[in-house]
């Protein structure tokens, strides 16, 4: 099956943000829904129309958000890749661009890779200088009890011209060594959240602050944390290191990452961390970014947090 | 003309330059439990070989073209003032291979490590073979291809010694810090041999690709625990 979408977000005066284009076929198929609290930003889900990807299928979505645009993309639930009917590889193409003053919030449930699996998933963002970004990717590798396919995960940052990640991942047979010590060891799910904000430029520093965090032994279970110094630094039982912040190198971005036992575990580490007092308290603008609504179950589990 | 002992001497974990110091993420993943056994470091390194081991190889070999360009064109400028037009080029490409691998590193322990490693292995260079004195702060894997360069050795060359490296040097840290079986660790890296030759293969096949093309594997568990380390007051390794 080959399909496309294709996403257009531009600046209104009246509702800050429209849309000027919203195309899909299945199973690519964007709904605009309507959040609480919009903040003059669309948001849209994806809803799969149809099961997949599946092996053979080449599936394509185009993102264009604007100058001074606010577009949210989510989806109604996880996507399934399946082995196709004729073998092949799946292959999903995510291209985004955000102008200056634009903002982008990417922030869809989960990639499962069933058994037999051959998917691939290419993201290449685009982001002019000044333009905001929060990207959400999240593997689960098999269904319940299920080994994991091929799947490979391929994502390139670039801001302004300059390439400020390029990031692969790799699980499945294919892989090797993908579920040993040095990668994932045996956790069943991985996520990273990719935060850019051109606040931070402004920063005196060129790296923000960094922070590192260690789950506690029950971890999951999405409470606050109770230790924490001024730092963020977090101080716990080293086999439970899970998930990390890591600030970019040359410019203002930085990467979640983390890794668990289930899609939960790993959503609330990003969560959690997302929301980290990970920023000096001057750049306030990264602060004005809902950053806590990333997910539903976040406000509440780090209301406790905040301040 | 160069031979194979040149290799030997860039490869060993005995060159002057800071290896031993490094664990390549092994120490973290040994405190933080991941990693106890024979089985455990076979794992380890499977991944990191097809992680950073893939980007080093590939980054080394790329380095190592355009710094063998660079050599080329300065000694033709020695002989001819004329030549050397694609000099900026190639000293270019260095200098986005670096930034290449700065986007490859979202750690910023792992970034300063492999800094680190990078200013000490083209010290080393330096003082071993005729390094470029310009050539001071890169990454590892773009200074070994800066040095291999100078000693006269071919892309896949470099790329090998460069893809040995992300394994030796963890395999060696294992038996310090687990006390195992120095045997059982060398026949790991003996059966790892044959995918450091196909990497380096592949690397040097890919040399002149652009830089986001170059392989870019990530091993979310290596970037965590050296964030990890990184905070320790008291470690063995440096990272």
């Amino acid at each position: 099956m080959r399909a496309q979408a294709r996403i257009v977000a531009v600046a209104d005066p009246v509702r800050g943000t429209r849309l000027a284009a919203m195309r899909g076929e299945p199973p690519l198929l964007p709904r605009r829904t309507f959040p609480s609290d919009s903040e003059g930003e669309v948001q849209l889900h994806l809803v799969g129309g149809a099961a997949g990807p599946l092996g053979g299928d080449d599936l394509r979505i185009e993102i264009e958000v604007g100058p001074d645009a606010r577009l949210c993309v989510r989806s109604v639930a996880a996507s399934l890749a399946l082995p196709g009917p004729a073998g092949g590889q799946s292959r999903l193409h995510i291209t985004a661009r955000v102008a200056a003053g634009g903002r982008l919030r990417w922030l869809p449930e989960p990639l499962i890779g069933a058994a037999g699996c051959d998917h691939r998933t290419v993201t290449s963002i685009a982001l002019a200088e000044g333009a905001t970004l929060l990207w959400r990717e999240e593997l689960v590798c098999g269904r319940y009890a299920e080994p994991v396919g091929d799947v490979r995960i391929e994502t390139t940052l670039r801001y302004g011209g300059r390439t400020l990640l390029r990031n692969d991942l790799a699980v499945g047979p294919r892989a090797s060594g993908w579920s040993g010590p040095a990668v994932l060891d045996g956790a069943r799910a991985v996520g990273s959240l990719l935060v850019v904000d051109p606040a931070w430029s402004d920063a005196t520093s060129q790296e923000p602050t960094r922070c590192v965090w260690m789950a506690g032994p029950d971890d999951g279970s999405g409470r606050p944390d109770s230790a924490g110094g001024p730092t963020g630094v977090r101080r716990a039982a080293p086999e439970h290191s899970t998930a990390a912040v890591l600030p970019l190198a040359g410019g203002p971005a930085m990467l979640v990452n983390a890794v668990g036992a289930d899609p939960r575990a790993v959503r609330a580490r990003l969560d959690r961390l997302s929301v980290r007092r990970y920023v000096p308290e001057r750049t306030a603008r990264f602060r004005a970014i809902p950053i806590a609504r990333v997910s539903p179950a976040a406000s509440s589990a780090t209301a406790g947090d905040a301040e | 003309m160069t031979g194979l002992a040149t290799l030997l001497v860039l490869a060993d974990g005995r060159l002057p330059a800071g290896g031993h110091a490094h664990s390549g993420g092994l120490e973290a993943a040994v405190s933080s439990g991941r990693l106890r056994d024979l089985a455990g470091l076979s794992g380890f390194l499977r991944g990191r070989l097809a992680t950073t081991g893939r980007i080093t190889a590939a980054f080394a070999a790329a380095a190592c073209v355009a710094a063998r360009t660079v050599r080329a064109a300065d000694a033709d400028a020695d002989a001819d003032a004329d030549a050397g037009h694609d000099d900026a080029l190639d000293r270019h490409r260095l200098d986005a291979l670096d930034e290449g691998l700065d986007a490859r590193t979202p750690s910023p322990a792992l970034r300063r490590a492999s800094r680190v490693q990078g200013r000490a292995l083209l010290r080393a260079g330096r003082a071993i073979w005729s390094v470029d004195p310009a050539q001071r702060d890169r990454h590892h894997p773009v200074a070994l291809g800066i040095v291999a360069a100078a000693a006269g050795l071919p892309p896949a060359e470099a790329a090998v010694a460069g893809a040995y490296g992300t394994v030796s040097g963890p395999a060696s840290a294992a038996v310090r810090l687990l006390g195992l079986d120095p045997y059982g660790v060398h026949s790991l890296l003996a059966e790892l041999a044959g995918e450091c030759d196909r990497l380096a293969a592949l690397a040097a096949a890919r040399a002149g690709d652009p830089i986001d093309l170059l392989p870019a594997d990530s091993a979310p568990l290596l970037e965590i625990g050296a964030e990890v380390h990184a905070n320790w007051e008291v470690r063995l390794f440096a990272s």
